[in-house]
């Protein structure tokens, strides 16, 4: 059980986080969800024991952190957005040396690295120089670094980040294992990504917790805001008579145009997404993507500030 | 304990396991070699003690530069490489991981130094030179490298960069090296308090000449205790910047 309590955070004048509480159960994954400047990274750092808070309170498994840093640091793990690795060491003489440095005895460590190199995907790489790895494999060596002591809480800042699909894909089927060993907090500003791996979200804005759930819970009552882009396939000409023939219409523009690839930005008026599909498709056009016009992180936060939910 | 030996076991390690430990190191018996054959040793017959003392003073100049250059890196190369969150997330205290990255500028420092010792043995060979001596002149280089590294791992454990951090070190250097100069144009009590800040002159010269100087050896302890002691203090204030 992680607990936090009215953790706050200055940079000389600047507050960086405000007072923030909450509970995180063991082996959970809990996202933390923000802008960039939300105070995700400071609150970060300061639970894997780089930062000390201006004033507030957290405890692992009942144990003050700031009390008892020594302890405490072995029960955390922490990968930073630039996994901290040493490149011109082989990934085994690494998580070796790391694993030395949590406290963990030298006899048990070989078979340690073999069980965290599989549950990371890096077996096959562990006695490969660091720096000949690709960047994906590279993060895996960073979340290697942050288990190979079992600790009981692992920060993840931003794991994806710089990642290809594929990538992510595979970091993500990592990130949703380690659960069965600690509790996971995983930072990131993509609300999709945050969704798909974690139980629960902590959505952050100007250093104050501003939604606390699950995704269902954080978009239940979230009202679409009706306005489309949409990419159609079809010629520019009868676009205009497509348009305005759709009776609930506000507005529509088009944004870009490809050949016959159509880029149009629309506000529905209502949430017609299916009658407006059909409505085109049956007039002769090829719909090949409709997307919320805003990014739904920027939505969900107008939404959740507009409405003080909190 | 445990935790010092291992970070100072990886950054000694880190010393070899690219280029820079060799280039410093091969620097310095170049350097060393080419101020001993030129100067040291000479065109003209010299008493073996004068050659020998001669050595420890080119000596002290290179070893100076040297601990420098291979301390910048200590903590203003994990700085930059996003590596110190290792260490800042490890169960060691800052004691430790400053004992410990000093332990491995130290032992680097040890290694090229004793790598010079070829030269004072020719001179005992061929001339004339007691033990003592020599002995002396190392152990005189040895707490000067000590002071210059404890400097060294201090000015790395501020900047963000090496060359940073080696420019830091270098002017806290300078100004010890010319403490003796200020002393000269001071009057006393000040006149003591400078001249015995002086890195080289007052307290080197002893151990260049065979003598071990309690005073000086204490000198070369307190300025490494004092640079330690700002390390882990600096260390400890990154947390709550």
């Amino acid at each position: 059980m992680i607990e936090v309590v009215g953790l706050t955070r200055y940079y000389g004048d600047l507050k960086a986080i405000d007072g923030l509480s909450f509970k995180i159960a063991s082996n959970e994954i809990v996202g933390f969800l923000g802008l960039n400047g939300a105070g995700k990274s400071t609150t970060l750092r300061i639970l894997a024991g780089i930062l000390l808070p201006t004033a507030g309170v957290v405890r692992i498994n009942g144990q003050d952190m700031f009390d008892a840093p020594i302890e405490t640091r072995k029960k955390t793990g922490f990968l930073p957005e630039v996994p901290p690795l040493h490149k011109e060491m082989t990934a085994r003489t690494f998580l070796h040396y790391v694993g030395r440095l949590r406290g963990v005895s030298a006899d048990a460590l070989p078979g340690i690295i073999e069980d965290v190199a599989k549950r990371t995907s890096v077996d096959r790489v562990l006695d490969q120089v660091i720096g000949t790895l690709s960047w994906g494999y590279q993060k895996r060596v960073g979340i290697a670094q942050a288990i190979i002591h079992n600790p009981t809480l692992v920060v993840l800042d931003e794991p994806i980040a710089g990642l290809d699909p594929k990538q992510i894909v595979e970091i993500r089927d990592v990130i949703v294992r380690l659960k069965e060993h600690c509790t996971v907090l995983v930072s990131s500003h993509i609300l999709s990504e945050i969704s798909q791996t974690c139980d629960r979200i902590l959505l952050l804005h100007q250093g104050r917790i501003v939604a606390d759930g699950s995704e269902e819970i954080l978009t239940g009552g979230f009202q679409f805001n009706h306005k489309v882009v949409m990419t159609l396939r079809g010629p520019r000409e009868k676009l205009d008579p497509v348009m305005n023939g759709f009776p609930s219409l506000q507005g529509w523009r088009l944004t870009e145009a490809h050949d016959d690839l159509l880029h149009v930005w629309i506000d529905l008026g209502g949430d017609h997404r299916e009658a407006l599909v059909k409505h085109v498709v049956d007039s002769g056009f090829g719909v090949r993507r409709i997307d919320a016009a805003e990014a739904e992180l920027e939505q969900l936060f107008v939404h959740l500030t507009r409405e003080g939910r909190s | 304990m445990k935790g010092i030996l291992l970070i100072a076991g990886r950054d000694l390690r880190a010393y070899f396991d690219t280029a820079w430990g060799y280039v410093v190191t091969a620097a310095l018996l170049l350097v060393n070699g080419l101020l001993f054959n030129a100067f040291a040793m000479g065109s003209t017959a010299r008493y073996s003690s004068d050659v020998i003392e001669d050595f420890f003073y080119y000596s002290s100049g290179t070893v100076m530069i040297a601990a420098i250059i291979l301390t910048m890196r200590l903590f203003a190369e994990e700085r930059s490489q996003g590596t110190l969150v290792l260490l800042d997330t490890a169960p060691a205290s800052d004691l430790s991981i400053v004992i410990g990255k000093y332990l491995a500028g130290m032992s680097m420092m040890a290694i090229t130094v004793g790598l010079t010792i070829y030269m004072p043995l020719l001179v005992m060979v061929n001339g004339k030179v007691s033990v003592g001596h020599i002995c002396s002149g190392y152990l005189g280089l040895l707490l000067l490298a000590s002071a210059v590294v404890a400097i060294g791992t201090w000015g790395s454990s501020l900047a963000k960069t090496q060359y940073v951090a080696g420019a830091v070190a270098g002017f806290v250097v300078v100004v010890l090296l010319l403490a003796w100069l200020l002393a000269k144009v001071s009057d006393p009590p000040f006149k003591d308090v400078v001249s015995y800040l002086s890195l080289f002159d007052r307290h080197f010269q002893p151990f260049m000449r065979g003598r071990i100087n309690t005073e000086s050896v204490l000198f070369y302890a307190s300025i490494t205790f004092a640079f330690l002691f700002l390390t882990v203090r600096g260390l400890e204030g990154r947390r709550w910047k």
